[in-house]
């Protein structure tokens, strides 16, 4: 496996050369891994990217480095304690220092090839050589990273950077060519559109903007209108209005996006109408820090909005989630009648991994359960066991749907009777029952008799299940893990089994209160004996949550 | 003659303006020939905002303020809907203000009429973005410091292709521009003054019928500065009647998905948009 960094100003095109690179490395067999470490600016400023690529799977990006890409000299500076003994740094020959580095004249030569952006690529050449790259596929490569009209400039600038180079790594080979290479957000927009996805409105609010930008790249292909709404609170009115008219809605933001949200959450829970919302979440409060990743929404969205409401919350675990959680959030939604809420992060959305391409016959349904016309008085309210009532699309014969915020009667009239009120809330609030049946549990890791518990939720699975790993080659046994996808109504099965045989209990969470720990505490009274918290914006890696373990004593 | 609507028992103050707006929404869409189950009427919170609970359709009363996302989005959704808003007011211009003016530039095919009392009804009387300067009211005790909106001139200047203003004392002439504002295609704005006898003792029946005139035949409804200027008219005289009317695209109209295929709501989901999209990614 190997580890490379690529960093710069902004505005530099660090995205290029990374792009270039992903490509280029999964096409010739390896499986990619890509984090994104990126300022809040559009201009200068310290960006970079982490490629992490081998022939197994990677499910953590990781700080020990081979080389590193320094667009400017500042990275050199910046990341140099973080190289191995016998890494490379790759750096223009005019960069100053004494610092051993392979030089190449990058600024000077992209000057002469008319185009002074192509010294990154002409890095990206440079690099594909240092790990024994070849040029099968480099066509292709260049024709999705680069656009059109830089085609020509961009293939002189891979040459020259390959041939100015010796390779250093020999390739391992890997079988990972034909799989994908998707970012979590595109993994997420994808599942939404396998769902059946017709109606997408959002306002920009990172990390969760690329969803929108994709949906509207492909909005003709995939018949899917993307509407950018004034605000939050339109966006989620809007997803509401649209699958009260029959198809299926969603919207997504961020922790700020959300807060404003928050009250059609209610509308969505009393006019049972389905929603889906997805919350790519990033540190808060208030503005926080837009570009970086955090997990301190869970204990805000599990409970967001006045009154009392059935809800389901689905934490995204991996790139596989993202597509196939988001397209059962929509079923789920739509079987409830209930907002389904998504909690994703930057970390997760902004991440390329390879992954498998995705089973379709593995999605539940995609078009919106409506019932069947059987009655001959259509009741939108009617009071069933389930607590789910009939839903019907309005328009589409001859009946009248309703739709009511205020308290209503089985027909959707306003209704301040107590009789009534407890009626309807009970009926709502049955839904749960059903819903508790579907929960899945949290996927269990490492050995059946560890001694030591790791608890879990959402993005930081990919780096647990490598420190799993890790711990269990040292220890010889001794760790296990649950990570929780589905996360409220909390799944309490496993976790009272595994929890009943460990000594430890340790929460691995990106938040600096320890949420999932106080949540499992509320709902189960089990409590954690320890807890790794993470709230500096950066998420914690597999190496990260070893070593802080070994460091504290666990190791047996 | 299409189906009739029916309309249902009421919460309203006797004397209420919103009776016969009620009225006119009936004969409006019934001499229109509208299918009533066909029709979606959408609304907020408020006293104006209880109009779809009180008319046979399909009913969408969502949050306060936040009606015409959702009328616009259903809409969109399904385009063989004749969506309607009525509401407050407080509720469009008010809580719902940035809806209001974004709606406007939108230009989905939905028709607004807003109950203008210039009061805070359902809250039992406090001030709303048209209350007068001055008015004295529960909440503005020395009288409204704030000066009032102009939600005719400010729809206008937001792009609106369809811009009127009627009183709930002339059912004639609401009946005739609530029918002109469901016809036109793209957003239709019909700000309606309505008497509130229980909170607004200012803008009373007498004081709208003392002042309310017709816009004159000869006024040219095409000439967006000319409408502008009327529109600037409200104190002793109140003209009513279009005041701007421009044909353009609708959002539908526009919109690659919308435009040459069938409702979005009968659009097929097909399985292989995914599998070409996930090959983009390999
Ligand atoms: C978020 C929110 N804030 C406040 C209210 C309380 N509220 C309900 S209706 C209303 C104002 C009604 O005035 P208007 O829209 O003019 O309607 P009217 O009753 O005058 O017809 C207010 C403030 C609410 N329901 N929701
Ligand atoms: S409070 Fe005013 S607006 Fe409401 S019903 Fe009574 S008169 Fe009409
Ligand atoms: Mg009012």
């Amino acid at each position: 496996m190997y580890n490379i960094l690529i960093g710069g100003a902004a505005g530099q095109g660090i995205d290029t050369t990374v792009s270039i690179l992903e490509k280029a490395f999964k096409k010739s067999g390896y499986f990619v891994y890509t984090v994104k470490d990126f300022m809040s600016r559009v201009r200068g400023g310290h960006n970079f990217m982490l490629i992490r690529f081998g022939n197994e799977e990677i499910t953590s990006h990781s700080n020990k480095l081979d080389g590193i890409i320094a667009l400017n000299e500042e990275t050199i500076r910046l990341h140099q304690s973080k190289l191995k003994k016998d890494g490379f740094i790759l750096c223009d020959s005019n960069f100053k220092g004494d610092f051993e580095a392979i030089r190449i004249p990058m600024e000077e030569k992209a000057k002469e090839f008319g185009n002074p952006r192509v010294s990154g690529t002409i890095a990206a050449g440079a690099v594909l050589k240092i790990f024994g790259v070849d040029f099968n596929h480099l066509e292709n490569v260049l024709d999705t990273s680069v656009k059109k009209a830089y085609f020509q400039v961009n293939m002189q600038a891979v040459h020259y950077g390959y041939e100015a180079t010796d390779n250093i790594y020999p390739h391992m080979g890997g079988k990972y060519k034909d799989f994908m290479l998707i970012n979590g957000n595109q993994a997420l927009a994808l599942g939404a559109i396998a769902a059946g996805l017709k109606f997408y409105s959002a306002y920009p609010m990172s990390p969760a903007t690329p969803i929108m930008e994709y949906l509207s790249r492909h909005s003709t292909a995939a018949g899917v209108v993307m509407e950018q709404a004034e605000d939050e609170i339109a966006a989620i009115n809007m997803a509401i209005g649209a699958s009260y008219a029959g198809v299926r809605a969603m919207t997504a933001t961020s922790g700020g996006g959300f807060s404003l949200m928050v009250e059609a959450l209610g509308l969505s829970g009393i006019a049972e109408i389905p929603v889906v919302v997805a919350d790519v979440q990033r540190p808060g409060p208030a503005t926080g820090l837009p570009t970086r990743t955090e997990q301190s929404d869970l204990k805000f969205v599990i409970s967001a909005s006045h009154g009392e409401f059935p809800r389901m919350v689905i934490a995204l675990r991996n790139h596989e989630d993202a597509f196939y959680q988001t397209a059962r959030a929509f079923h789920l939604a739509d079987k409830y009648q209930i907002p389904v809420i998504i909690l994703s992060d930057q970390y997760l959305g902004d991440t390329t991994s390879t992954v498998k391409k995705y089973d379709l016959s593995e999605i539940p349904s995609n078009a919106p359960l409506v019932s069947a016309a059987d009655e001959t008085k259509y009741i939108r309210y009617r009071i069933t066991e389930n607590g789910i009532s009939p839903r019907r699309i309005p328009g589409k014969g001859d009946y009248f749907v309703t739709a009511d915020s205020d308290e209503h009667d089985e027909y959707g009239f306003i209704t301040e009777s107590a009789d009534v009120r407890v009626k309807m809330v009970d009926k709502r609030m049955r839904k749960l029952e059903g819903l508790m049946e579907e929960l899945i549990e949290p996927e269990f890791l490492g050995d059946e008799d560890c001694t030591t518990l790791l608890l879990g939720w959402g993005s930081t699975y990919g780096p647990i299940r490598e420190a799993i790993t890790t711990l269990n080659d040292i220890s010889g046994g001794k760790f296990g893990a649950l990570v929780f996808g589905d996360i409220y109504p909390l799944p309490v099965k496993a976790l009272t089994k595994y929890a009943k045989k460990a000594k430890n209990i340790i929460n691995i969470e990106q938040n600096a209160t320890g949420q999932l720990a106080s949540l499992i505490r509320e709902v189960t009274g089990i409590k954690c004996t320890g807890s790794i918290l993470k709230y500096d914006g950066r998420q914690i890696s597999g190496e990260e949550i070893a070593d802080r373990l070994i460091k504290e004593g666990y190791n047996g | 003659m299409g189906k009739s609507f029916s309309t249902y028992e009421t919460a309203w103050c006797p004397g209420c303006g919103n009776f016969s707006i009620l009225r006119c929404l009936k004969t409006a869409l019934e001499e229109l020939n509208i299918d009533p189950a066909k029709v979606l009427m959408a609304a907020g919170i408020g006293q104006a905002a209880k109009t779809p609970q009180y008319i046979s359709a399909n009913t969408f009363c969502g949050l306060h303020g936040r009606s015409l996302p959702a009328a616009t989005a259903a809409k969109i959704a399904n385009e063989n809907l004749t969506v309607i808003v009525n509401t407050g007011d407080g509720d469009s211009y008010g809580e719902g203000g940035n809806h209001f003016i974004h709606a406007i530039r939108r230009n989905v095919n939905i028709t607004h009429f807003v109950h203008d009392n210039q009061i805070y009804g359902l809250t039992k009387g406090q001030s709303s973005p048209t209350t007068a300067e001055g008015h004295v009211t529960n909440a503005q005790a020395d009288g409204n410091l704030n000066y009032p909106l102009n939600p005719v001139l400010l729809a206008i200047a937001a792009g609106a292709g369809f811009v009127a203003r009627s009183f709930s004392g002339d059912t004639k002439h609401l009946t005739e521009m609530m029918k002109a504002a469901i016809s036109y295609k793209g957003y239709a704005l019909v700000d309606i003054l309505q008497p509130c006898v229980s909170f607004n003792k200012i803008n009373t029946f007498s004081y709208y019928k003392e002042r309310v005139y017709y816009l004159e035949t000869d006024h040219d409804y095409t000439d967006k500065a000319a409408a502008m200027i009327r529109a600037m008219e409200f104190g002793d005289r109140i003209p009513i009647g279009i005041f701007y009317r421009e044909e353009k695209p609708d959002y539908h109209t526009k919109h690659k998905v919308l435009a040459s295929k069938m409702p979005l709501v009968d659009q097929k989901y097909d399985p292989m948009i995914v599998q070409n999209l996930m090959n983009e990614f390999v």
